[in-house]
């Protein structure tokens, strides 16, 4: 039943009431010395579902730096013989002979003619068998644009074998795990650099908001309602669909990103602005001005570093709106465009319900998102919770 | 009360401006306009262009002149009387248009706040008052699944259901569709009503007051219904501010999927093919609307919550 006086906590963190660094499973005297970073980071252990969406995030973000490497195919290669080619299993062990037989393989693909409309299909014929290995050759690549290589984390142990589909083929016969794998390194990174730039614009604006106050602040204050009044959706896709249509595919990447960032700066500057105000008032600020120190080493030295912490949570919960954005907006066709590979591009091919129900693997990137947005979400909720280590 | 209204009704007016001055900036931003999209399109297809014709055009509709004799001339109509413009790729006035589509926007905008809140209300009470039961990470768990789903992602995925597995025609708009479209619309909403309401609920529940009303033997039904939960609803008054152009906005992706004779689409087109007056107006149509349902949202949090409007005093 209720207990009207249990310590507030969230679902997830375990409760335990006892004092100072105890509940941290770390000796006393260590929590009295530890920086606040340390702190956070004991905390922040604790809390399982964040450690969880730290470790997600952190394999989306290398499946991104390394695309090249983990995807077996380019982003743009077809093979014209595997449209809607379905996902083939990686086996271990052939029984199909006499005893074990081990070693990677997958089975080919049969075509055949759909009886009704004609239409040529493919299916996994369990009578051939494709030989599959790791660090295999496959194409050529500059590995960071610096290391010329061709080895891939797994491919067809013969080069000029059919290629591989383990999650299967799209409308062109193009692999959809090379895709999905290529498009994580675009969708993951428009969050991080449309955050980037609302986390400029936000700071910038909103800390001048909360350290002059005054006519500044209400001048400020009377812009951000202005642009958290406008609604969001409507704002993107009209500024999305200004974005011209003969431009580069990195320009309208870049383009694409400062749209998003467009909105999301309000909610930043606001938070920042509250923590400036509340700050405005502490003692140390009150000893650094005291002491001399110039305006900007107030703000950057002695105020900015004690909300850090905070800054990285929100910044991390606002990541996850830019990639469902982005998403969206791709989807419809305004953001990013082909060849550009993003999960909103990728599930662009999956907009009839006829083509889902020939090929239901086209909504993979779908949970490819979901994921990635539920990670990020869990990693800044726990980093919310952390980042105020004296706080139980 | 009265000075709150006014106040509010006051800042109505240099927002409202700014919001139709922004509105037509943005649909004038990409270069070039309609008659030069139409004219590369018909190019494109082989056709040849009468560039006497096209002048004529141009000079019907004003679009040589500088942006704010454009922008007078369009605001001037809307504000004398209600003339949003001619939609160039319809051929006909924007306000007939909208007028087409805006009874089953509204309609589903309607559909969609009652489904919110019917699911909403009694799942947040239910996570809150049983904190930490199996029923109370089911939802919270769905609940976050709900926020992490893409909209379209989920239309796709409901359709695809109906029609794979009950074989339903997908072609045209139906009961069932349409129910869809409301369930798809509402999750996002629904998933983050429920967060909400479970949190401030059990910021109520663990004040003094509830203590005090429960030592005095008040039954625990009555007074969950009477104090904490009066409190903690305000989050659903705010809803009714962003609700239609969130929706107008989710909508746009969910019609891709589903059929829907909506506003959405015809935004989406209208900006693609650069249908000035079109864009503008239904951008300008929606901001108004936030606005207007922020403060109808304030007024009800107002008269609903002395607190609130007490503070106007």
């Amino acid at each position: 039943m209720l207990q009207p006086d249990s310590p507030p906590e969230r679902p997830g963190v375990a409760a335990d009431p006892a004092p100072d660094g105890a509940h941290l499973a770390v000796e006393p005297e260590a929590v009295s010395v530890a920086s606040q970073w340390k702190l956070m980071w004991w905390r922040f252990r604790r809390h399982r579902l964040a450690m969880a969406g730290l470790i997600v995030t952190a394999l989306f973000y290398f499946v991104a730096v390394f695309a090249d490497f983990l995807a077996p195919y380019g982003s743009g290669t077809f093979e014209s013989e595997h449209t809607y080619a379905p996902p083939q299993t990686l086996r271990i062990v052939d029984t199909s002979g006499d005893g074990w037989d081990w070693g990677l393989y997958v089975h080919g693909y049969r075509a055949e003619r759909d009886p009704e409309t004609l239409e040529l299909r493919y299916a996994v014929d369990e009578a051939t068998r494709i030989p599959v290995r790791l660090f295999a050759e496959g194409e050529t690549y500059r590995l960071f644009g610096l290391f010329e290589t061709d080895i891939h984390l797994f491919g067809t142990a013969d080069p000029d074998a059919p290629p591989v589909h383990l999650l299967g083929a799209d409308r062109l016969g193009r692999d959809q795990l090379s895709r999905i794998i290529h498009g994580t390194r675009i969708s993951m990174s428009v969050g991080l650099i449309g955050v980037s730039v609302a986390f400029v614009l936000g700071i910038l604006l909103g800390g001048v908001s909360g350290y002059v106050g005054g006519k500044t602040d209400t001048v400020i204050q009377r812009v951000v309602e202005f642009f958290m009044s406008l609604p969001t959706l409507p704002l993107w896709l009209g500024l999305a669909a200004a974005v011209p249509r003969d431009w580069g595919p990195l320009t309208r990447y870049f383009a694409i990103t400062v749209v998003l960032s467009f909105v999301a700066w309000t909610g930043l500057a606001r938070e920042v602005r509250g923590r400036f105000l509340s700050l405005r008032e502490e003692d140390f600020v009150t000893a650094a001005k005291l002491d001399g120190v110039g305006r900007p080493g107030v703000i950057f030295r002695h105020m900015l570093p004690s909300f850090t912490s905070h800054l990285i949570a929100t910044l991390t919960l606002s990541i996850p709106a830019m990639i469902l954005a982005e998403t969206a907006l791709s989807f419809l066709g305004l953001g990013l465009q082909a060849p550009v590979v993003s999960w909103g591009v990728l599930l662009q091919e999956a907009q009839q319900i006829r083509v889902i129900s020939t090929a239901p693997w086209l909504l993979l990137p779908g949970l490819a998102v979901v994921t990635a947005v539920l990670a990020l979400n869990f990693l800044g909720d726990g980093l919310r919770d952390a980042a105020d280590p004296y706080r139980r | 009360m009265l000075s709150f209204l006014g106040r509010r009704l006051l800042y109505m007016v240099p927002t409202l401006f700014l919001i139709s001055v922004v509105s037509f900036a943005i649909i004038q931003l990409p270069p070039g306009d309609y008659l030069t999209a139409l004219t590369s399109e018909m190019e494109a297809q082989g056709e040849t262009v009468d560039n006497v014709q096209l002048e004529a055009l141009r000079a019907r509709y004003g679009l040589g002149e500088p942006f704010h004799v454009q922008y007078w001339k369009w605001i001037s109509g809307i504000v004398s009387d209600l003339d949003f413009g001619q939609s160039f790729e319809w051929g006909r006035p924007v306000s007939t248009l909208l007028a087409d589509r805006l009874p089953l926007t509204v309609a589903l905008a309607g559909a969609t706040l009652l489904f919110t809140w019917l699911v909403a209300l009694p799942i947040g009470i239910y996570s809150a008052v049983k904190q930490y039961s199996i029923g109370d990470y089911l939802a919270t768990t769905l609940g976050l699944l709900g926020l992490a789903t893409p909209n379209f992602l989920l239309a796709l995925l409901l359709m695809w259901i109906a029609f794979s597995t009950f074989g339903l025609s997908v072609g045209r708009p139906n009961a069932v569709t349409l129910a869809i479209a409301v369930v798809v619309l509402g999750t996002a909403g629904t998933a983050g009503l429920i967060r909400i309401l479970r949190a401030n609920l059990l910021d109520e529940l663990r004040k003094p007051y509830v203590v005090a009303a429960r030592a005095q033997g008040l039954p625990e039904r009555r007074l969950l219904v009477k104090y904490p939960l009066r409190v903690a609803m305000n989050p659903f008054f705010s809803t009714i501010g962003w609700l239609l152009p969130g929706l107008v906005g989710g909508e746009v992706i969910v019609a891709t999927v589903i059929n829907l004779d909506t506003v959405g689409p015809l935004l989406l087109g209208a900006l693609q093919s650069q249908d000035m007056y079109l864009a503008g107006s239904i951008i300008l149509i929606l901001s108004a609307l936030t606005v207007i349902g922020t403060l109808i949202s304030d007024i009800a949090l107002a008269w609903l919550d002395p607190r609130v409007r007490l503070r106007y005093r």
